[in-house]
């Protein structure tokens, strides 16, 4: 399993912390919902960054108030099939605000990584040996894209307009 | 007809790129054949009982003569000379090889066509009114928003995993063509009551195992917005339609489920945020798309009114032809002229290579080079002098296609079935056969009038039964194929669902059954009350009774 943020590939600072477990006393974590929501205050209070793991049936509504906090949201894939986390990557980048690293987790294949830069994910755990490679190749698909999104590229019919 | 600019077209090229890799990887071993499966649907590759099929998308129906003859060569070339024309006005291949697959999408994309989202978990092809932009009864040439709304759809990152398949239909037309409340979305243009032009949006409606006729959710909005309205209709269904079990997935069960009040609530909350944002349609980009469905440059018309009539009143025949195959064009002057693929005793919607060549030829010579597909499986000559109907009438029949049967009893929807499909509990085509061979009668059909009969081989309705005046559904009963009866459905602004007549009955009593059912409408009909409308009036008792005889009726219920 390797980790790609901002297209290169990286150790994960952040320490997967399980519910049933104490909070380390320092370090980067990765928390569930149930334990952000336990935990906040202290979760607040540390100065190393916090990160918050959605399931896909959790809405990232329940993050609204902690956008600013957060510097990691992973959203998992249960199964390549779950579409989900697609439309609620868009909610966090464009509705939320989210800035920090929007890291997809779980079921993730190379044919969707096209899709999942477009909504706004810039973090992926892949099962790759050559994750750079596989993502080269995922970027490079499509020059063109019909819709805007969380990407910030322009639309097709946007660069029309510009003509 | 809309053409691809170099972003069109780039994207499209990208596609088969795309496409050539992963059927690459495929066949090496690299992609597992259920990491492969999502991926082969999005181009529309399913895969049947003995080969694999090749769905190619109709966008909204419209062809050009180019089109056509190349949709001919594919079939030449890749399969075995003939395709197939479905109700999403687009036209599949059944006997196609995988690594062939990508360059039959090269040789599509030369001809500015795809097979893109043609299936899959995703917003499939939008359909239209084959008579789009030529109806006399329409208020506005629909196509260009069904072009901003495939825009929109293909590989839209957000929505290309939804819960299950999506389909939108849109009609410019007070009378329905395109069976819009039969549809995940239905859009259908109306005047509001400043008199400006704005679609109703009809959700949840469909078809498969658990029919439903859609639900006003708005009741009138500005085409402008027509994009960000259905982006969030699209991200509430993302969000909570079922993932857990495929048969409740469709949009119309997370309607009914929350009911359309909160559903409106909901898609309204969300619409709020974004209606004024970038998927507001620039009206630039709208005109310039629009340019391309301007009419063409119609003669002068000259009447021939007199002379078609003489020629009718000579010939039978043509006359049958003229009453039901040709409709009325907003231009005086021109017709309508829909090409029957419904003759007698042969596969409905099927074409031959041959005979798409020919009928191309006959769209360059005849209407001005466009050809279009409608959902019945019929393909339509949309603009046709008066004065050339005779000479059209006389090609059409010497190549086979000038059944003179639109909307009568032999113009039957039937599915692939289990001759081809791996889904079927039943074969479709040998039923549609039978019936077809049944009314090959001219004078008959004409004496019975509309009357739509619809056949699906199996729950999934492909062959849209639930709203068939008849309806014809193949089940399997103890490993045998039966074939359950529904009366009075309907697809058009007064739409149906049929209700079921009575236990299904074997493949040899269904001729029977139907000539009984039309008898019991010709002795109760009144004036020239349509099938369906008799039905509505004096209900289902006279027809089971005709079925089943008077007892078993009511046990059958």
């Amino acid at each position: 399993m390797a980790l790609v943020v901002n297209g290169a590939v990286v150790a994960d600072p952040f320490v997967r912390v399980a519910d049933e477990d104490a909070l380390p006393d320092s370090g980067a974590v990765l928390v569930s919902l149930a334990t952000w929501q336990a935990c906040e205050a202290a979760l607040r209070q540390r100065t190393e960054p916090v990160g918050v793991l959605l399931t896909s049936a959790e809405h990232p509504e329940a993050l609204a108030a902690a956008i600013d906090v957060l510097r990691l949201i992973a959203l998992e894939f249960p199964t390549f099939r779950d579409g989900r986390p697609y439309s609620y990557a868009r909610l966090l980048r464009d509705r939320f605000g989210f800035a920090g690293e929007l890291r997809a987790v779980g079921d993730v294949l190379l044919e969707q990584l096209h899709y999942m830069e477009r909504v706004g994910f810039n973090a992926f755990e892949i099962d790759s040996d050559e994750p750079l490679a596989d993502l080269a190749v995922a970027d490079r698909d499509f020059s063109v894209r019909y819709q805007p999104s969380s990407d910030g590229r322009p639309s097709a019919a946007q660069l029309r307009s510009r003509r | 007809m809309y053409r691809y600019d170099e972003f069109d077209q780039t994207l499209v090229d990208e596609r088969v790129a795309q496409f050539r890799r992963q059927v690459g990887r495929r066949l090496r071993g690299e992609l597992t054949e259920d990491q492969f499966k999502p991926l082969r649907l999005m181009n529309g590759l399913y895969l049947q009982l003995h080969a694999y099929m090749l769905r190619v998308n109709v966008p909204y129906g419209c062809l050009s003569s180019r089109q056509l003859r190349q949709l001919a060569h594919i079939a030449r070339t890749y399969d075995k000379g003939y395709g197939h024309f479905t109700t999403r006005q687009n036209i599949q291949y059944n006997w196609i090889a995988l690594d062939r697959a990508p360059d039959i999408l090269a040789e599509l994309a030369e001809v500015e066509m795809n097979a893109m989202q043609s299936s899959g978990n995703c917003v499939r092809n939008v359909t239209a009114d084959h008579y789009a932009g030529r109806a006399r009864d329409e208020l506005q040439d629909p196509r260009v928003w069904c072009e901003i709304l495939r825009q929109y759809s293909i590989l839209n990152p957000e929505f290309s995993y939804l819960p299950r398949k999506f389909k939108i239909a849109v009609t410019g037309s007070p009378h329905d063509r395109a069976a819009v409340a039969v549809h995940d979305i239905g859009l259908r243009m109306h005047l509001n009551a400043a008199g400006e032009p704005g679609f109703e949006v009809i959700v949840g409606g469909g078809q498969g195992r658990t029919p439903v006729i859609g639900k006003a959710i708005r009741a009138w909005i500005e085409p402008e917005h027509i994009v960000s309205y259905v982006e969030a209709i699209l991200r509430v269904y993302n969000l909570y339609g079922r993932r857990d079990n495929i048969y409740k997935a469709r949009i119309k069960i997370l309607v009914n489920a929350l009911g359309i009040d909160k559903y409106r609530e909901m898609v309204e909350a969300e619409w709020a945020e974004i209606r004024d944002g970038v998927l507001q349609i620039d009206p630039a980009e709208s005109a310039r798309i629009d340019a391309y469905f301007a009419p063409p440059a119609y003669e002068t018309p000259v009447d021939v009114g007199a002379e078609l009539q003489a020629l009718q009143d000579a010939d039978t025949s043509f006359a049958a032809w003229m009453h039901s195959n040709v409709a009325g064009h907003k231009v005086d002057g021109y017709a309508i002229v829909n090409v029957s693929l419904k003759e007698p005793g042969k596969v409905p919607g099927d074409l031959s290579a041959d005979r798409m060549d020919r009928v191309a030829d006959l769209a360059d010579a005849f209407s001005l080079g466009e050809v279009r597909v409608s959902h019945r499986q019929n393909l339509v000559l949309v603009d046709v002098r008066q004065a050339d109907l005779h000479t059209l009438w006389q090609e059409l029949r010497d190549i086979g296609l000038a059944t003179p049967n639109i909307g009568l009893a032999s113009d039957i929807i039937a599915c692939p079935g289990l001759d081809y499909c791996a889904l079927a509990n039943a074969r479709s085509i040998p039923i549609a056969r039978d019936i077809g061979l049944h009314f090959s009668d001219s004078d008959k059909l004409q004496q019975v009038g509309d009357l739509t009969i619809n056949i699906s081989g199996c729950m999934n309705a492909c062959g849209h039964h639930h709203v068939g005046n008849i309806g014809i559904l193949g089940v399997d009963k103890r490993g045998q194929e039966y074939f359950q009866l529904t009366l009075g459905g309907s697809s058009n602004e007064h739409a149906s669902l049929g209700d079921r007549v009575g236990p299904g009955l074997p493949q040899s009593d269904v001729p029977a059954a139907i000539e009984h059912i039309v008898d019991t409408y010709l002795d109760l009909r009144q004036g020239d009350e349509r099938f369906v409308n008799t039905y509505r009036r004096v209900g289902m008792a006279p027809f089971r009774a005709a079925v089943y005889g008077d007892d078993s009726g009511q046990a059958a219920a």
